[in-house]
């Protein structure tokens, strides 16, 4: 009978997958499966790590060991979650496609898009928990002469650098600060922009004119040369980094955000609403920013290629981030003087950086295709 | 016979599956005569023109049947057969006025080029041409508006400058699809006009694809009623218009208000929607809407029969002929 | 003019201007889209506004419910001024005058249900309490003769005649008195034209709503209008009872618009 198979896939749900398994959902279910055993294999093979960190004062190592838990619980809670939600719509009728599953649906058919976003994913996670994982200390110098320019081994996986340090360590610790200022430089630059241009474009007049003046007169200041004043004003760490390269990007987003506000104000759903007596910030953040926001999510992820690409530029000329904190670029820049005699150096970071950026590319590539408006409309006779 | 259709069938091939656009069609258009394809949107009445000229757009294209134009099958022609027919056999118009003109070239320009290409005359022979068909499609000042860009002129003038490209290289069909639905009332009459007498200064052969019934019942002597791809019913206007005997027919000419029609009373109409080309269901197309139809018009599509002096696709009809 | 005691749409001397051309702050000339109209429309009749492309038709039909700021000239609905309304004032009269657009593949938020579509008005203006949403939806729904499952589905999920009923059942939620429909079946096919048109002529029947149709059609104006009005570059060239027009126009361009619908036959 149907309620006894769904009360029974809502038990086994607490092992998260298991769930959504015996409800045929086999895609959902593997995923789940896959990351909670992922997770949990991490969690055995770096026990005693974990339990150090747990108690340990140092914040990162603090962050890391709470994230294991709590993406352990989360796991559970959203399997049990789903699979509840799953069965009390098997009952009700059939709903229909909303224009954003039928997005995800075709995004989804795109292999080398859902590869770009396990990649990313993973090295997402690799760098939260980089205080589990990196198999030694990325700081420790110690035996220098025996153990500097180490060629890739299997305790040094990457080799080691000019001090000994192994470099994988490194280069995950460096993902940390590579791959956490790309995203929240995004999100500075989107969420300021997308603010920005929503007001200018949905007042328009007058409103639209002195906003947008502002806004050329910020796009005229040569960037690079601001942020290298930025830099040197203020010492660089990765906050100064990231509203050093959010702040300077906001207009971008600002000025498309207000073109699409412009267009899309003309639209009848949008008279429509209004007509029906809407006010304005109802109309906004209902009716605007959901059919503005596909193209903002495409430019958003190409951002954070960006961003990543320009810190790594940064460090890599010793402006962003110094050494010894690790960082992608310094690595390569680091690693420039010794590429003859010691290749590995420079070759993972810049292989990472290459990575990441092209599966962001990918991703935003992916998005752009499955958001497609002229997708929904089949107007051919 | 200038053009013989047989068994026209195209198809698209989507990722969701093949849509039937046109399936089927048989008809002829003899020399000098006005034809019109009528039927509402998503019937496939454009894919047919495009069949005629083999420009059918991808995923599209036409899988079987045979368009016999002057000797030559334009399904099966070479690439310079097809240039041959193309412009100087048959030449087409479309909806949106000016959407078949290039913005960046001036008007006359877009005229000369089809006359240098096809009737081989001079760069000035063609410029002095491109004038004079301007004239002939009654535009005012035609050596102004010839060095006109398109954007220039207003949508009648627009129109009437993309039926001078298409007549320019005298073709012996012009096909004219939906030509005025775009246009005001007051500009439809002007365009069909002179369509109208096109037709007979150059003794060209017309066929005009609409919903427009009216257009249909001022230019045609014979018409064509096509849905979901097939041809219900086809014979002469006059005869179909004032006894149309196919259900779908009767309901579209009883969902046309016309002036002198009724004040206040509901029209008729036809109940539920067009259907969808991708899932069409076997036999006939029109049983959901019909209000005629029943279990024995679901295994096959009815063939074109003849009936009161037309041919009409129903079984309902012929059997109420033959019992 | 004195207005009549049933009037309930009242518009004088309406002018809406367009600026067009020049820079910032130079102007090289006006667009007279609307050049000084006047129009009734009483209580519970079906006006029809008949004008080709260019003639303002629309953009009058937008002003009346003050989509469209006039440049001068007065609107009273119900003997209210709308124009000196200020925006929550403005937004509570908007409960009573209504619209529907002419393309129906535009003019529903495409990221919404159906039901939400419906709904929105309905808890905008707390016509009923939460728990009664479902229940008026469903009976709007039925009002123009969709079936229930509708609810559920997105706009693109349906056709256009489909989308346009959701349309009229949207403005219809707030139980206007009067409606503007501009163009509410030129975007649409022939046979599905004629259900709409259907559903609107059933609506003036059970509801009594009033309506300002908007059209080029003269045909459709002949079949629904009660009373009709001939627009012309901004102008209204003539105004009447629909079969004193269409039988006896006595402005030319009325009669030109007439001979071009006949036809030559």
């Amino acid at each position: 009978m149907l309620d006894s198979g769904l009360t029974h896939a809502t038990r086994w749900a607490l092992l998260p997958g298991a769930g959504h398994l015996l409800l045929g959902r086999r895609q959902r279910g593997v995923h789940l499966l896959a990351y909670t055993v992922l997770v949990l294999g991490v969690l055995a093979w770096r026990w005693d790590r974990f339990v150090h960190a747990l108690t340990s004062t140092a914040l990162d190592q603090w962050v890391a060991a709470l994230f294991l838990v709590a993406s352990i619980a989360g796991a559970v809670w959203f399997s049990v979650w789903d699979v509840r939600r799953l069965a009390r719509q098997a009952g009700e009728p059939t709903r229909g496609k909303s224009p954003m599953r039928i997005a995800m649906r075709r995004f989804r058919a795109n292999s080398l898009a859902v590869a770009s976003v396990y990649v990313i994913v993973l090295m997402y996670l690799v760098a939260i928990l980089a205080p589990l994982l990196a198999p030694h200390d990325p700081s420790s110098i110690e035996h220098v002469m025996e153990t500097r320019y180490l060629a890739p081994s299997w305790s040094h996986l990457m080799g080691t650098d000019e001090f000994g340090r192994d470099l994988l360590s490194r280069a995950i610790y460096g993902a940390r600060v590579s791959l956490s200022i790309g995203l929240l430089a995004m999100v500075v630059a989107k969420l300021i922009g997308t603010t920005y241009g929503a007001i200018a474009g949905y007042f328009g007049g007058w409103v639209d004119n002195v906003m947008m003046r502002a806004v050329d007169v910020v796009i005229a200041f040569p960037t690079f040369y601001l942020m290298l004043m930025l830099v040197g004003v203020f010492e660089a760490n990765i906050v100064v980094l990231v509203l050093i390269l959010g702040l300077t990007a906001w207009p971008g987003t600002a000025r498309f955000i207000r073109g699409e506000f412009l267009s899309l104000r003309e639209q009848e759903f949008i008279e429509s609403a209004r007509s029906i007596g809407l006010p304005a910030p109802a109309i906004i953040l209902r009716h605007l920013i959901p059919s503005a926001l596909s193209p903002v999510l495409v430019s958003a992820a190409f951002s954070v290629a960006g961003m990543i690409g320009a810190e790594a530029g940064l460090s890599f000329l010793g402006l962003g981030i110094r050494p010894p904190t690790p960082s992608w670029g310094n690595m390569v820049s680091a690693g420039q003087d010794a590429l003859l005699v010691a290749w590995w150096v420079a070759f993972f970071p810049g292989a990472l950086l290459a990575t990441v950026l092209i599966a962001f590319s990918l991703l935003a590539d992916g998005l752009r295709d499955a958001l497609d408006p002229k997708a929904l409309m089949r107007r051919y006779l | 016979m200038l053009l013989e259709v047989r068994d026209l069938a195209a198809y698209f091939f989507l990722d969701e599956g093949v849509l039937k656009a046109v399936d089927g069609l048989s008809f002829d258009v003899e020399a000098g005569e006005t034809v019109a394809l009528v039927g509402e949107s998503g019937c496939g009445k454009t894919i047919v023109a495009l069949s005629l000229l083999g420009v059918v757009p991808s995923p599209g294209r036409v899988v079987g049947g045979s368009v016999r134009f002057d000797g030559v099958d334009v399904v099966r022609a070479s690439p310079a057969e097809l240039r041959r027919v193309r412009g100087a056999g048959i030449g087409i118009v479309f909806q949106e006025p000016g959407a078949a003109l290039n913005p960046v070239h001036t008007v006359g320009r877009q005229i000369a080029d089809v006359v240098q290409l096809h009737r081989g005359l001079t760069k000035h022979e063609a410029d002095a041409e491109a004038v004079r068909l301007l004239g002939e499609m009654e535009i005012p000042e035609p050596e102004k508006r010839a060095k006109a860009y398109p954007h220039e002129l207003s949508g009648g003038m627009r129109q009437r400058a993309t039926i001078a490209v298409a007549v320019s290289a005298r073709p012996r069909l012009l096909i004219a699809d939906e030509p005025t639905t775009a246009l005001d009332v007051t500009i439809q009459r002007e365009i069909l006009d002179l369509l109208g007498r096109l037709q007979r200064d150059f003794g060209m052969s017309l066929l005009i694809i609409t919903h427009d019934i009216g257009v249909v019942e001022e230019m045609a002597r014979r018409v064509m009623v096509m849905y979901a791809g097939k041809l219900v019913e086809v014979g002469d206007a006059e005869r179909v218009f004032r006894d149309p005997r196919h259900p779908y027919t009767r309901g579209l000419l009883g969902s046309v208000p016309r002036l002198g029609g009724g004040r206040k009373t509901p029209l008729v109409g036809i109940s539920g929607v067009v259907p969808d080309l991708l899932d069409l269901p076997p036999g006939c197309s029109f049983l959901p809407r019909c209000p005629l139809g029943d279990a024995s018009c679901t295994a096959v599509f009815p063939p074109l029969e003849p009936v009161a002096g037309r041919l009409c696709a129903c079984y309902k009809v012929h059997d109420a002929i033959t019992t | 003019m004195p207005s009549r005691p049933d009037a309930l749409l009242e518009v004088r001397g309406l002018r809406i201007h367009f600026p067009f051309g020049g820079r910032w702050f130079g102007r090289r000339g006006w667009v007279r889209a609307v050049d000084g109209v006047d129009l009734e429309v009483r209580r519970g009749e079906i006006f029809g506004l008949v004008g080709e492309s260019g003639s303002g038709k629309t953009t009058l039909g937008r002003a009346v419910l003050r989509l469209v700021e006039p440049t001068a000239g007065a609107v009273r609905f119900d003997g209210v001024d709308i124009l000196a309304l200020g925006g929550r004032e403005l937004r509570a009269a908007r409960r009573r005058f209504q619209i529907v657009f002419q393309d129906p593949y535009r003019s529903l938020s495409p990221r919404m249900q159906i039901q939400s579509l419906i709904a929105e008005p309905l808890r905008l203006h707390h016509i009923v309490p939460e728990d009664g949403i479902e229940t008026r939806v469903l009976e709007l729904l039925g009002l123009v003769g969709l079936e229930p499952y509708f609810m559920h589905r997105y706009p693109h999920e349906m056709s256009g005649g489909q989308r346009q009923r959701v349309a009229i059942a949207r403005a219809m939620a707030m139980e206007p008195d009067f409606l503007v429909a501009d163009e509410p079946v030129s975007a649409l096919d022939v046979s599905v034209q004629a259900q709409i048109l259907n559903v609107l002529l059933e609506l003036q029947r059970r509801v009594g709503i009033a309506m300002l149709f908007i059209t080029h059609d003269l045909a459709v104006v002949e079949r629904i209008a009660d009373r009709v009005a001939v627009m012309y570059q901004g102008k209204i060239v003539e105004t009447g009872d629909t079969e004193r027009v269409l039988d006896h126009a006595e402005h030319p361009y009325t009669r030109r618009l007439l001979a071009a619908a006949r036809g030559v036959r």
